[in-house]
């Protein structure tokens, strides 16, 4: 065999290819929706299901119908699906992830022009699209099973909350709501050890604050996200909680533990598609990510601003690219105030 | 010399001002939350638009060049008064809904450009027709936009609630944001089908020619 190769550039190719990469992110994924699956008993581990088969099969439906190439086999579907899932209320009415992996996939990716190409993660504007839709279904959060009437009857008991029984529906605050509540005057205690391993109210994939951190240690030891995103991101939220709240020092674990900030940290705002691709560009990305949570969270009205915050630094990304874009070696640096002759 | 009718079927579909030439899209997004107030929207603008286009086209050899956009903006201020009075006198609840875009439809784009661009250079008939073909397209544009913003956002058709939606109604749809996506996907859908139509009409004019 002949073998010398003529082909035409890039030459130097990687063993890491796209749907690899896919599934190290799904692996990195499993442990949070298995705590979920735990904490929240069965319908959580239907949301799951549907909203994932729904991201797969609208992006295949998709490609079937324009005649373009199909593209499920690279795993990214799965990863957006997981992720609107995990965004999710354990007991929300089915409709919702059906719609919201629609949404994602075909409005945000697919009309864009697919992987790679969106403007905007698809999970995090899925979220924000059915946040905005069904605000009241999105806000009602349940307690964790209570295991003490057996496993069986406790992985099923939400099932009557998720289809309309409406009577033993125990809906429950999470810590971020018992933060704003409190600073309305409203009561409430949160335990930073069940905010650590998962056992509280909130969506399916942000309660386990242990499972998300194997997750996401695993993506960077494996050099699939870079580790200044969530670093910075979830440093900058820390220090604008010292600064925001009164007796801040309290406020710093809450804020790192509850609601979504790791879950969107380490998976959501590493997007690779909707990150900068400069290194000051990321740096500033993850900075104002953090800063605007913090303002949705100490400010805003809602008790979460996870989401708005990278929705929001994903639009700004093309912009820190093009103003951030590194001198090439070799080439002379600009003048900023040279004289025009 | 382009036929009567086709003078209105253009303003219909070919230049239809709101997925066509993208005009007016101010009250477009901000009243369509409802069909009637699409209608009610589309129906005023329509009014306005025929009489300027009217008067106009009158006055179209006596308004010196010079200073005809500050002519035609008086004239169709005077045009809008008169519509946001009887409003106020007879339709109460519509002159609520609709509040401060009744004023706007002084600075709607749609008026001004048939104005400058049409009634300025045609008889007093054809900018008639004209009018009631761009009012006609907008009023439908309007109404649709209306239509699928309340039947996803509040689940219901002329405030009548529909059984299963409104149990499930998008929020989002009534809220700009949801005005933006309605609008955007209307416009895809209706170019995609005028496409369509002429594409098959050019087919038929070749096969003719071959006969």
């Amino acid at each position: 065999m002949n073998k010398l190769l003529v082909s035409s550039s890039p030459h130097i190719g990687s063993s890491m290819t796209t749907d690899k990469i896919m599934k190290h992110v799904v692996i990195a994924l499993i442990p949070a929706c298995i705590a979920g699956i735990f904490v929240f008993g069965l319908p959580s581990l239907l949301v799951l299901i549907v909203s994932t088969g729904t991201c797969v099969l609208t992006e295949y439906l998709y490609n079937m119908l324009t005649k373009k190439p199909q593209t499920v086999e690279d795993f990214s579907a799965v990863v957006t699906g997981l992720l609107l899932g995990m965004n999710l209320p354990p007991t929300i009415p089915l409709y919702i992830p059906i719609i919201g992996g629609v949404f994602a996939i075909l409005v945000v990716k697919m009309l864009f022009g697919g992987l790679g190409k969106n403007f905007a993660n698809p999970a995090i504007t899925a979220r924000i699209f059915v946040m905005l839709a069904w605000t009241k279904a999105m806000t009602t959060f349940v307690q964790p099973i209570d295991y003490s009437q057996g496993f069986f009857n406790a992985m099923t008991s939400h099932f009557s909350t998720m289809f309309g029984g409406g009577v033993d529906a125990v809906s429950s605050a999470t810590p971020l709501g018992i933060i704003k509540g409190s600073l309305n005057g409203g009561g409430g205690t949160i335990s930073i050890l069940n905010m650590f391993l998962g056992y509280t109210a909130g969506c399916i994939g942000e309660v386990s604050a242990l499972a998300l951190i194997l997750g996401g240690v695993y993506l960077i030891v494996l050099r699939i996200i870079d580790w200044k995103i969530p670093v910075l991101f979830i440093l900058t939220s820390a220090i604008f909680a010292l600064i925001f709240y009164d007796n801040g020092i309290m406020y710093v674990l809450p804020t790192i533990l509850g609601g979504g900030l790791l879950l969107g940290a380490f998976f959501m705002a590493t997007d690779y598609a909707s990150s900068p691709n400069t290194s000051i560009g990321v740096i500033i990305y993850a900075i104002g990510c953090g800063f605007i949570t913090m303002l949705i969270r100490r400010f805003g009205g809602y008790p979460e601003g996870v989401s708005f915050a990278i929705l929001l630094m994903n639009l700004v990304s093309p912009l820190l690219d093009k103003y951030l874009r590194p001198r090439v070696f070799g080439v002379a640096r600009k003048k900023p105030f040279a004289k025009k002759e | 010399m382009i036929k009567k009718s086709d003078i209105v079927k253009n303003g219909i579909i070919k230049n239809n001002p709101t997925f066509r030439l993208v005009l007016g899209t101010c009250p477009t997004l901000a009243v369509t939350t409802s069909v009637m107030n699409g209608i009610s929207m589309g129906l005023a603008t329509t009014f306005v638009l025929i009489c300027s286009n009217i008067i106009i086209s009158l006055l179209r050899n006596i308004i010196p060049d010079k200073v005809r956009i500050p002519a035609y903006i008086l004239l169709i201020a005077t045009f809008v008064i008169v519509v946001e009075m009887v409003l106020r006198a007879f339709l109460p609840d519509i002159y609520d809904a609709l509040g401060l875009f009744i004023s706007l439809i002084v600075v709607n784009c749609i008026i001004l450009g048939r104005a400058e661009s049409f009634a300025s250079a045609n008889t007093v008939l054809d900018s008639a027709l004209d009018a009631v073909g761009i009012g006609a397209g907008f009023t439908f544009a309007l109404m649709l936009m209306g239509f699928v913003r309340e039947l996803l956002g509040a689940g219901s058709i002329f405030s009548w609630s529909i059984p299963v939606l409104s149990d499930c109604a998008m929020t989002i749809f009534i809220l700009p944001a949801g005005g933006f996506f309605a609008y955007g996907f209307l416009m895809v859908i209706f170019n995609q089908l005028v496409k369509k139509a002429e594409e098959r009409k050019k087919q038929k004019a070749e096969k003719g020619a071959e006969r």
